[in-house]
């Protein structure tokens, strides 16, 4: 009996298999988490229902993502409206338009750098803090002695947090916005030689309803789901395969911050789509 | 292997398996634990005891096999039957994990608030009382870090009775602790059994302690266990592994005197 060796297949054909198996097991994993992160935010806002003392943990998450957080949010705000009224200042000037940087700085806070900044600030901050936090309790088996108890971990350790992201990015976004104009009105008025009057008026006139709207929705959405990322991947540290221990907790709290930014900017392209 | 009739059995754990990957970590374990007893599952560093507690408590999820709690079978999909059986039962972790960002007596006080609806005055006066029960009471506003070793495993002990549990799973209670508080612990175990009338598993490699603490110990080892039965059949069994386990510590000695006297002792299948 002889044996008939078959040829080894073309080189082009391997690469076009291995890149299918590839993109259909990340595809596939992709998906798989998407749908588990969507379960583990759907119950942890069905968890609060008739969660006992949920307001006093709500009030402690409240001050973890909003007292903390407020100096972060002042000296980037500052900045932010110091550098635009300065930018826009000299650009309008060449055209002769320096009357509108009251204009250009609110319009450009309002609609879109306040809720971005506010969010991506409150996620350097509380959202990579909230992440090493259940990286730890999972590590140390605090979430297991919660299970065990029969608790529901959810209610008590994610529920809050998302309440408490309803509550406080709009309001960061809003005191964000509002030093924001303080920093446009230093550079352009202060520092520089346009009227405070100008400045103010056309803040007032520049600024619609729906342009505030737009803006707490946007930080809203955001605040929901960094907060939701930032929880999910601390909670499943001890889901991780490249990592264990403290290792898996470092590598959960960088990839929420990163995955936080990230969805950011893009649900802000997204809802600025939508509502424009 | 000599056990209780099945009828006064409290636990009865039949033919568990479990396996991570290509670990096979339990073959095919049975144990049972009657009514109101202390029973100590002893077995070397790494046999697999803290994930046959696990699967007890439904931390990890059996391959296969068996769960009987109170004459009814634990199925990991019946919702309903593991929470009947969370709510009658605690389990005390070998790092005590307790949580680390709330006081003592929140700490005492979690279990009834989050699965119970007693009212927060009630709560507080029984976790007082455990916290008192346990020399515990001056230290209810102190965190945990803040606590002693000694103190951390009281206060763990004093969360897992205060929601007055028909059975208790201690995993490795003694770990990392000194022979004094080691006996400490043991006695605690025993004392608070006795009065508050719970049905314990222990799991330790502590021997003398287990059997002098225990109604019934059982060996485990490589996957299934070796033996259960009572401390006294435990110490006449003449079951290679039981005595290997029992009389490590004389075997500790001739491998010291031999190692001193200069000859070659392997130790490595032990490790």
């Amino acid at each position: 009996m002889s044996i008939r060796v078959l040829p080894a297949p073309p080189a082009w054909l391997a690469s076009a298999s291995f890149m299918l198996r590839f993109l259909g097991k990340h595809t596939l994993a992709t998906a798989y988490e998407l749908g588990d992160f969507a379960l583990f935010t759907g119950r942890s806002f069905s968890a609060a229902v008739g969660s006992r003392k949920l307001g006093r943990r709500v009030v402690r998450a409240v001050y973890e993502q909003g007292v903390r957080c407020v100096p972060v949010i002042l000296i980037v705000g500052l900045f932010t409206g110091l550098v635009l009224g300065l930018q826009g200042y000299y650009v309008l000037n060449k055209f002769g338009s320096a009357g509108l940087l009251g204009t250009l700085v609110s319009l450009t806070l309002v609609r879109e750098l306040a809720p971005v900044l506010a969010a991506l600030m409150i996620v350097g901050q509380a959202g990579s803090a909230l992440a090493a936090e259940l990286g730890i309790q999972r590590n140390s088996e605090q979430i297991d002695a919660l299970e065990t108890m029969g608790a529901s971990v959810h209610a008590y350790l994610i529920s809050p947090r998302l309440i408490a992201a309803l509550l406080v990015f709009p309001i960061q976004t809003a005191f964000f916005t509002l030093i924001g104009l303080l920093g446009g009105f230093l550079s352009g008025s202060v520092v520089l030689a346009l009227q405070p009057g100008v400045y103010w008026s056309a803040v007032y006139r520049a600024v619609q309803p729906q342009d505030v709207r737009e803006c707490l929705i946007k930080a809203v959405v955001f605040g929901l789901l960094t907060v939701a990322i930032c929880a999910y991947n601390g909670f499943n540290a001890h889901r991780r395969k490249s990592s264990t221990g403290a290792r898996a907790v470092s590598a959960s709290t960088t990839r929420a911050v990163v995955f936080s930014s990230i969805i950011v900017l893009a649900a802000d392209y997204a809802i600025t789509s939508l509502l424009v | 292997m000599s056990t209780a009739p099945s009828s006064d059995l409290f636990l009865d754990v039949r033919a568990v398996h479990k396996r991570f990957g290509e670990n096979v970590v339990l073959a095919g374990v049975d144990l049972a634990v009657p009514h109101g007893s202390v029973v100590t599952v002893l077995g070397k560093s790494g046999t697999g005891k803290s994930v046959f507690l696990k699967c007890l408590a439904g931390i990890v999820t059996p391959d296969s096999g068996e769960i009987r709690f109170a004459g009814r079978s634990l199925d990991a999909d019946d919702a309903v039957c593991r929470a009947e059986f969370r709510r009658r039962c605690s389990y005390l972790f070998q790092n005590n994990a307790l949580l680390d960002s709330i006081t003592a007596l929140e700490n005492v006080a979690l279990p009834l608030e989050q699965t119970t609806q007693i009212p927060n005055r009630e709560i507080r006066e029984r976790c007082l009382e455990a916290l008192r029960q346990l020399d515990l009471e001056k230290h209810r506003d102190r965190y945990p870090s803040q606590l002693s070793g000694g103190m951390q495993k009281r206060l763990a002990l004093a969360r897992a009775i205060v929601t007055r549990p028909e059975l208790v799973l201690f995993d490795e209670p003694t770990a990392g602790l000194d022979p004094l508080r080691r006996n400490a612990v043991f006695e605690m175990i025993v004392k608070y059994q006795r009065q508050f009338g719970f049905t314990a598993v222990l799991v330790t490699h502590d021997l003398p302690e287990a059997l002098a603490a225990s109604d019934q110990v059982a060996l485990l080892d490589r996957g299934s266990m070796r033996f259960q039965g009572t401390p006294a059949a435990f110490n006449a069994s003449n079951d290679p592994t039981v005595r290997a386990f029992r009389d490590s510590t004389d075997a500790l000695k001739e491998s010291i005197a031999a190692l001193r006297r200069g000859e070659n002792v392997n130790t490595e299948n032990d490790l």
